[in-house]
């Protein structure tokens, strides 16, 4: 569903990516995972059509999207739930979610449009309690829900997802992550999942590629990756002593 | 609620002259005032809503009054065609200039709409075959709405304050939108709002047109109800008056920025002292709000009589 092949993107004269090569295909949930300032961030936007590559190719649904501007993409099915969830805090939660949908409203897809609207909401049954209040008094956690919901306003076939665990209290990134597998699952969605939580992404995703300086330097299936011992010692590593010592 | 808040304000509006009809306060000032209202709204759509900045909007209100002063003095135009004309104008060169200029971001876009605002304020006192210069020009024919003449203070009262309720309407209705809505997600979160799939420098162009062209329909109503104009009536510091009217209302409120028009236009008519200091009042206001009410006289003190969240809210989108 999603090809990207040897791309490069920089910011002014730095390069960040160098040379990223990874596919997604149709149903799969995939994990990019890799530390601070790896890059992550930079290749979701680069996805999503905010930031333009120097070189390379991406392809998204059969068609190149490498020089398609973000509203074009987001019209073929492919949405971004940006990191640091981005929500619209002077709107109140109804707003956000139907800004979501702000392509589809012009096209007048009213029904669909509020079918959707009460699929988000029995999704996170606690966003419905909180419709009509301004997001911006909304917990952390609300939030996420809430930028989730909003991409998925959008209709789109793919969600790109942040470090939707950032700043999460550990029972909250379980929920997140359990919602991320039934939109997979129950809602057909593709997914791109970034995170430095490793080992929750690496257990709700099929593959993963692990991105450092830049580069890939390593990719698999999930079970693989989480059993790698390279793996373990970078990015598992606190987690994994505390289990041993068990 | 908000169509409420408006239909009283259109009741005052209609009573105040059946009770004072020579009253000069009223049936003068007031026409003055309904013009700011209109420059105050449309900036406030820019401004407020899509949180860009502009000191140069004075310019485009400029525009529009020379458009319908030289038309109709020099080139002998019907009112309402030399109108036409001039809006036409205005959406040509508010298109252009938003395109480079809208790239920008705060310092910068302040700068160069202040830049483009001192371009056409220049051009219109240096061009004086065509402009008067410095000295203006007068004797501009009135405006008459099927050969019913608006020649009395009355009548322009009237013809003021329908197009000022209508662009409160207008602006109203925007700002409930999907359009009203993408506009405060810019305001937001550019970031954000592109990966909705909100073309952000087309939602920034298209409210920066609208407020152009508003104030270029003022600009011309102004001419034809003054009979003269000046580049003193949009100098850098009309561009300043109007953005501490929108400011001193409320930033992302219509009724804040009707609230910011109206006592803009009546303080100086009262305080004597304003006349001579004007300059520094309008600095020391602006100063003043920026730090103790950053979200304006009229939204504070909406969020004060209101106490639930709701409610609140309201303030905001009024
Ligand atoms: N807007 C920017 N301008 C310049 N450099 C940036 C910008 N954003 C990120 N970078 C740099 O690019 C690198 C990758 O950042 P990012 O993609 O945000 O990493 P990650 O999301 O993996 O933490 C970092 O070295 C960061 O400093
Ligand atoms: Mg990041």
């Amino acid at each position: 569903m999603l090809t990207i092949k040897n791309l490069h993107t920089r910011y002014g004269p730095i390069p960040v990516l160098k040379n990223v090569s990874l596919h997604v295909k149709q149903g799969e949930i995939v994990a990019l995972i890799g530390t601070n300032g790896a890059g992550k961030t930079t290749l979701l936007t680069t996805i999503s059509g905010l930031l333009k590559p120097v070189k390379g190719s991406i392809q998204f649904d059969g068609v190149t999207i490498t020089k398609k501007s973000p509203s074009e993409i987001v019209a073929l099915g492919l949405s971004q739930v940006p990191e640091g969830r981005q929500i619209f805090t002077p709107l109140t939660v109804e707003e956000n979610l139907e800004l979501g949908a702000y392509q589809r409203t012009s096209r007048n897809d009213g029904k669909a449009v509020s079918k959707d609207l009460e699929a988000v909401y029995s999704l996170f049954p606690r966003l419905k309690e909180r419709r009509k209040q301004v997001a911006g008094t909304l917990s952390g956690g609300e939030q996420q829900m809430l930028a989730i919901g909003r991409a998925f306003m959008a209709k789109p076939k793919m969600l790109l997802l942040d470090e939707p665990s950032l700043g999460l209290a550990p029972k909250l990134v379980d929920s997140i992550m359990k919602t991320i597998v039934s939109l997979n699952q129950e809602q057909g969605l593709t997914i791109l999942i970034v995170e430095q939580n490793a080992r929750k992404a690496l257990a709700i995703s099929h593959r993963a590629y692990v991105l450092e300086t830049g580069k890939i330097v390593l990719q698999g299936s999930s079970e693989e990756l989480i059993e790698d011992s390279e793996i373990k010692r970078a990015y598992l590593g606190k987690d994994y002593a505390t289990i041993t010592e068990r | 609620m908000r169509l409420l808040g408006l239909g009283i304000f259109a009741a005052v509006i209609a009573i105040l002259p059946l009770l004072f009809p020579e009253n000069y306060y009223v049936t003068v000032v007031g026409v003055t005032m309904f013009f700011n209202v209109i420059l105050a709204v449309g900036l406030n759509l820019f401004m407020g809503y899509a949180g860009q900045i502009s000191l140069g909007h004075a310019a485009f209100f400029g525009l529009g009054a020379y458009s319908s002063a030289i038309l109709t003095t020099k080139f002998g135009f019907n009112p309402w065609l030399a109108m036409g004309a001039g809006v036409a104008l205005v959406w040509i060169v508010s298109y252009l200039v938003a395109k480079p200029i809208l790239r920008l971001k705060g310092h910068y876009l302040a700068m160069a709409t202040l830049g483009f605002g001192i371009i056409i304020h220049i051009f219109l006192v240096q061009y004086d075959t065509l402009t008067g210069g410095p000295d203006g020009l007068s004797s501009i024919p009135e405006l008459s709405i099927f050969g019913w003449p608006i020649n009395s203070d009355l009548r322009w009262y009237a013809v003021s304050a329908t197009v000022m309720l209508l662009s409160i309407l207008f602006s109203l209705n925007i700002v409930a939108s999907r359009h009203g809505r993408a506009l405060q997600a810019v305001h937001g979160s550019e970031v954000a709002a592109e990966t909705m799939g909100i073309d952000t420098s087309r939602v920034k162009v298209h409210i920066f047109v609208i407020s152009a062209v508003m104030a270029a329909v003022t600009g011309s109503l102004f001419v034809h109800e003054q009979a003269f104009i000046s580049p003193d009536s949009c100098s850098f510091f009309f561009s300043i008056e109007l953005v501490t009217m929108v400011v001193l209302g409320g930033m992302a409120s219509t009724f804040g920025a009707v609230f910011g028009a109206a006592i803009l236009t009546y303080l100086p008519e009262f305080l004597v002292v304003f006349q001579d200091f004007k300059v520094l009042i309008f600095g020391g206001i602006l100063m003043f709000i920026m730090i103790f009410l950053p979200e304006g006289l009229f939204v504070g003190l909406c969020r004060l009589f209101t106490h639930f969240k709701q409610e609140q809210k309201e303030c905001l989108t009024s």
